[in-house]
């Protein structure tokens, strides 16, 4: 076996850490500039209160909810991907794994601001936290916000921990090649990480356990969500079948987002040579079968709605098949179904490039089904006479587009300080894949293989 | 106190040591190694491999879960609240936040086992040398008792064997 790839690969993979390019300046202040303007307009909401947006009646619920439930399901790629693939122990996973998780970190984050956001009164937000109350009353266990409340946690602190723990051999390896305050704060948070046997065993099935844990929680993160809408008795979503509808839609919109991120940071940080063209492939291929899924709940939740036929049911489904609503649904139909299907099916057409424009159509597709599962069932709750409509301001809109410069900057600044890609597990990756090789050279000099 | 430790290029030189570590009488747990990623096809890459945190994650789940159902209906007893018609306890909503206290547990667990049988956060220990960051593995033994057979085993497998001088 040789190790002579070992330091070009961490060279490789530290390169993005150790320097620091104008463009990353420029770039940074750019967003940070989107962001301060999203933070400005936020306190300027909170200044003139809610009546600045377009949430009105019957619509209360706009931008603010479509982009939580949008960032809650961006989130569920990473950490979900990344632990199912280490429990199958797919050995293409290894440079994906971290910017996938990364994702799920940033947007959780970014998803939960958002009811604080469309709070009004934001510094009220602490009612949600279980504490005795002096005011004699618990929070209400019986409130889907509450049950929001425990599972985005869970999820944020299961994830935070997910990316935190098989960074530390890498903050080890940056402490070592490191001296002043980068050597001190590295040395910090590798912990005093030496890599023996047992840290080495200790890491990887804690790694192992948190994955067999991660992944039921992910799955009930998104059906929790799924429960603001069906626990409630608006047209189109008191549903049996929102839990797992949202969960596909959730997991096809995060691969959606992991391949374009993984495209722009191949290209930024000049990885090209560990994000190769099978992990879109692959990705792509797990892209498709979600779009699939999908394909089939949306049938099979306006098929039964159609049939069931209900008044109140039937105007909201006809606002979003042929009203008012249509070139949003028909939009996101092509996004979601129509344009990724030859694109990730026809083999001629399969390539890196193709890959992230299915992706960027799923990822526009699905933040348009999130608005329709929201509005057009509150434009049309009840009887006639309160059906309304709504359009959001621009309060909503900057908010909507800070929370995408919000997360290119924390991604553009995770990157700066921390390697995208896990070093010790493309380690591990080469190494085995040097040793497959090598069996097999065994095997056909002794005839084995013909 | 004088410590010695070789800085091996290649996985199978380090497991050459360690062997002649053992075959020349040091004690298994005076043999100290570390690499900069995991070696477990190799036999000294295996060691310690025993570990209570499947059994640790299995008690942080009850724990969880056991404050998820006295969070739930205890308080919701205490401070008793009809909303919708629905009973103070409602065990069918109670189980959600069970389920999320329960698997948060099994994940604490997970980490405080790692961190505790890992013995992290740690100092970084005088037996240590950087060059493992560049894909050295370091095979060494603190204050070995027969200095001239130790580096007689780290000198046979080729490694860059060292001297190190630590304090006591």
């Amino acid at each position: 076996m040789t190790r002579k790839s070992d330091s070009s690969l961490t060279d490789d993979l530290l390169r993005p850490v150790f320097e620091t390019s104008t463009k990353f300046y420029v770039t940074a202040a750019v967003l940070a500039v989107i962001v301060a303007a999203g933070f400005g307009t936020w306190f300027y909401q909170i200044y003139w209160g809610m009546g600045v947006t377009g949430d009105n009646w019957p619509v209360f619920w706009g931008l603010h909810e479509t982009n939580f439930v949008f960032w809650i399901g961006i989130s569920h790629a990473g950490t979900l991907i990344s632990a199912i693939l280490r429990i199958v122990n797919a050995t293409w996973r290894r440079p994906v794994t971290r910017c996938a998780e990364v994702i799920t970190a940033f947007a959780l984050m970014i998803g939960a601001m958002f009811p604080l956001v469309h709070l009004g009164r934001p510094w009220l937000a602490w009612w949600l936290i279980p504490y005795p109350s002096e005011r004699l009353l618990w929070p209400n266990y019986r409130s889907p916000l509450v049950w929001d409340f425990f599972a985005i946690n869970t999820y944020l602190l299961s994830s935070l921990l997910f990316l935190a723990l098989p960074a530390i051999p890498d903050f080890a390896l940056i402490r070592d090649r490191t001296t002043g305050w980068r050597n001190w704060l590295y040395g910090k948070l590798s912990l005093g990480w030496q890599g023996t046997p047992r840290q080495w065993h200790r890491l990887e099935s804690a790694m192992h356990m948190m994955a067999l844990a991660i992944i039921p929680i992910a799955i009930s993160v998104h059906t929790i969500v799924s429960f603001d809408f069906s626990m409630a008795v608006v047209p189109m979503w008191h549903s049996t079948i929102f839990g797992p509808y949202f969960v596909v839609g959730a997991i096809f919109s995060g691969i959606a987002a992991l391949n374009i991120v993984m495209a722009i940071v191949r290209r930024m940080l000049h990885l090209e040579k560990y994000l190769q063209p099978i992990h879109f492939r692959n990705l792509g291929k797990l892209m498709l079968a979600m779009s699939l899924l999908w394909g089939y709940f949306v049938f099979n939740e306006r098929l039964v709605t159609w049939y069931g036929n209900t008044p109140h049911e039937m105007a909201a489904l006809w606002s979003t098949q042929l009203g008012r609503y249509s070139p949003m649904f028909w939009t996101m139909i092509f996004c979601n179904f129509i344009l990724p299907f030859p694109l990730l099916t026809i083999r001629k057409l399969r390539s890196i490039t193709a890959t992230v424009i299915a992706s960027c159509g799923v990822v526009i597709g699905m933040w348009l089904e999130r608005f329709l599962i929201i509005v057009p069932s509150l434009s049309y709750k009840g009887t006639s006479y309160s059906w309304g409509t709504y359009l959001p301001r621009w309060p909503e809109i900057v908010i909507f587009g800070a929370s995408f410069a919000a997360m290119a900057l924390l991604y553009l600044l995770f990157s700066k300080f921390i390697p995208i890609i896990s070093i010790w597990e493309m380690k591990v990756g080469e190494h085995s894949n040097i040793k497959v090789a090598a069996q097999v050279q065994e095997s056909e000099a002794a005839g084995e293989l013909v | 106190m004088t410590s010695m430790y070789g800085l091996f290029s290649t996985p199978e030189l380090a497991q050459q040591a360690v062997d002649g570590l053992r075959a020349a009488g040091v004690p298994e747990g005076e043999i100290t190694i570390q690499s900069s990623e995991p070696m477990e096809e190799y036999e000294f890459g295996s060691r310690d491999r025993e570990t209570l945190m499947p059994w640790n994650a299995v008690l942080g789940g009850a724990i969880g879960m056991a404050a998820g159902y006295f969070l739930t209906s205890v308080t919701q007893k205490s401070w008793p609240m009809v909303t919708g018609g629905m009973p103070i306890v409602t065990n069918w909503t109670n189980l959600i936040i069970i389920f999320e206290l329960t698997m948060l547990g099994a994940v604490f667990a997970s980490v405080i086992t790692l961190l505790y049988s890992a013995r992290l956060p740690g100092r970084l220990p005088k037996f240590y040398d950087a060059e493992i960051s560049n894909g050295k593995i370091l095979v060494g033994v603190a204050s070995p008792r027969e200095m001239e057979k130790v580096e007689h085993a780290l000198r046979a497998s080729s490694g860059g064997v060292r001297k190190l001088e630590l304090l006591s």
